[in-house]
């Protein structure tokens, strides 16, 4: 019964992704990816990896599709509708033929490895030496820091390269302004800003909180928080910030920073990254919080994009 | 491919050969589509295809390996920054086009 239930959602997903694929118009592209994410979170509640599938349906179907359609909006108004237009029809079939071959290989490959859990079993002894009972969690922030170090800097960098993007004279100027063009749909948006922020942000520290011991965590909530963020920035509740903002800038590196100065305390215990015994539980849950309000913050400025000349008009040129 | 057939059709393996498929699928539309937006959409469902195939080769008879979990959060959250850096990048070339283009006839002139 429930190999019925993830044969079919298999399909599915492969379904919606063929359809966001190849269907000629941008804006049903961007809709169906969007289901097509939210499948991918289903399918990772069928693997029961339910941090992954908050992650999943948060960041790589929320957060990228409202990149994607913001992207399209700007493009639309440049006169570019984005619509697919066939290749030729030799490059066609050789693209079919590689990719079909790759793909024979590639499952040939993944069957011939038996699906197991290994490690599982050599975290979970670990896992009261930490305080916390998140295993992810766990390896996130202990085990294999370093990567989330090195991961929350990549965030910065991919924000510091998108402003960099910034049309001469724009700098240090607001990104373009996402919100409705539309009058009686941004007061709309703008309502539901005002109630939603807060409610974003006490869940979001929820989600840290809970990050401990249930699913959850530091990105969750940092794309709760960046959702909560973009709603109001798209009804005008907030305005968007110019990019040279002191405090801004400071949100933006306090979670790496807080990360990379308890990582280098650590040496005194051990080793880079090592957390002196006892105080896991609670330099985890610091950097945690820090990493959340930097991720949130970093994620909503993605969304946003560079500085754009004028950005100041309240209504350019926007219109999902 | 000497499993036995329980092996096979496992959980684990069925998202795994999905996540192949996914693959597969997304290199296909990056190669055949021509604008640049649909082919970042095409990255995107490989990396989904990478994702599922790291998880589902973790997922044991009684648990999930929780290093591959945490490694495809990781790679959401990158794959979340590199798209939203290609979108700013194709948005920014549009609109360079977009200027230049008033000066010359059609589309024969690319941004410099």
């Amino acid at each position: 019964m429930t190999f019925a239930f993830d044969l079919i959602l298999c399909l599915m997903i492969l379904g919606t992704a063929a359809i966001a694929l190849f269907v000629r118009d941008a804006l049903a592209a961007i809709a169906f990816f969007i289901a097509f994410g939210n499948l991918m979170g289903l399918a990772w509640l069928g693997l029961d990896a339910v941090n992954v599938a908050l992650a999943e349906i948060a960041i790589g179907a929320g957060v990228t599709g409202v990149l994607l359609i913001l992207a399209r909006a700007r493009l639309l108004a440049l006169g570019d509708a984005a619509t697919s237009t066939g290749s030729p029809l030799l490059l066609r079939l050789g693209a079919l033929a590689a990719c079909a071959g790759f793909v024979v290989l590639l499952a040939a490959a993944v069957l011939s490895i038996p699906p197991e859990s290994g490690l599982d079993r050599v975290v979970a002894p670990l896992m009261p030496g930490l305080g916390i009972e998140n295993r992810v969690t766990g390896v996130l922030l202990a085990f294999r820091a370093y990567d989330t170090l090195l991961e929350s800097f990549v965030l910065l960098g991919a924000l510091v390269a998108v402003w960099s993007l910034a049309p001469a004279g724009a700098w240090p100027g607001r990104p373009a302004d996402p919100g409705m063009a539309d009058a009686p749909m941004r007061r709309v948006a703008g309502t539901f800003g005002q109630l939603l922020l807060p409610v974003a942000l006490v869940m979001a520290a929820y989600l840290v909180w809970a990050g401990s011991d249930l699913p959850g965590g530091a990105f969750q909530a940092g794309t709760v928080l960046a959702g909560g963020l973009l709603v109001a920035g798209m009804g005008g509740t907030i305005g968007l910030p110019s990019s040279d903002q002191p405090l801004l800038r400071a949100a933006l590196v306090l979670g790496p920073v807080v990360f990379l100065a308890i990582g280098l305390a650590g040496v005194a215990a051990g080793g880079l990254l090592v957390y002196p015994a006892g105080l896991a539980k609670a330099l985890i849950v610091t950097i945690e919080y820090t990493l959340f309000l930097s991720i949130g913050v970093t994620l909503a400025l993605l969304v946003a994009g560079p500085p754009m000349p004028g950005a100041s008009d309240p209504d350019p040129e926007g219109k999902g | 491919m000497d499993l036995p057939l329980p092996v096979l059709l496992s959980t684990g393996h069925l998202y795994a050969v999905t996540g192949a498929a996914l693959v597969g699928l997304g290199l296909y539309a990056f190669i055949t589509l021509r604008h640049p937006l649909r082919q970042l959409l095409a990255v995107n469902v490989v990396g989904a295809g990478i994702f599922l195939i790291l998880g589902g080769l973790g997922r044991g008879p009684d648990a999930t390996d929780p290093f591959p979990q945490a490694l495809v959060i990781t790679g959401i959250v990158v794959a979340v920054a590199l798209t939203a850096f290609g979108a700013a990048m194709i948005v920014r070339q549009a609109q360079t086009r977009a200027a230049a283009k008033p000066a010359a006839d059609d589309n024969e002139n690319p941004a410099p």
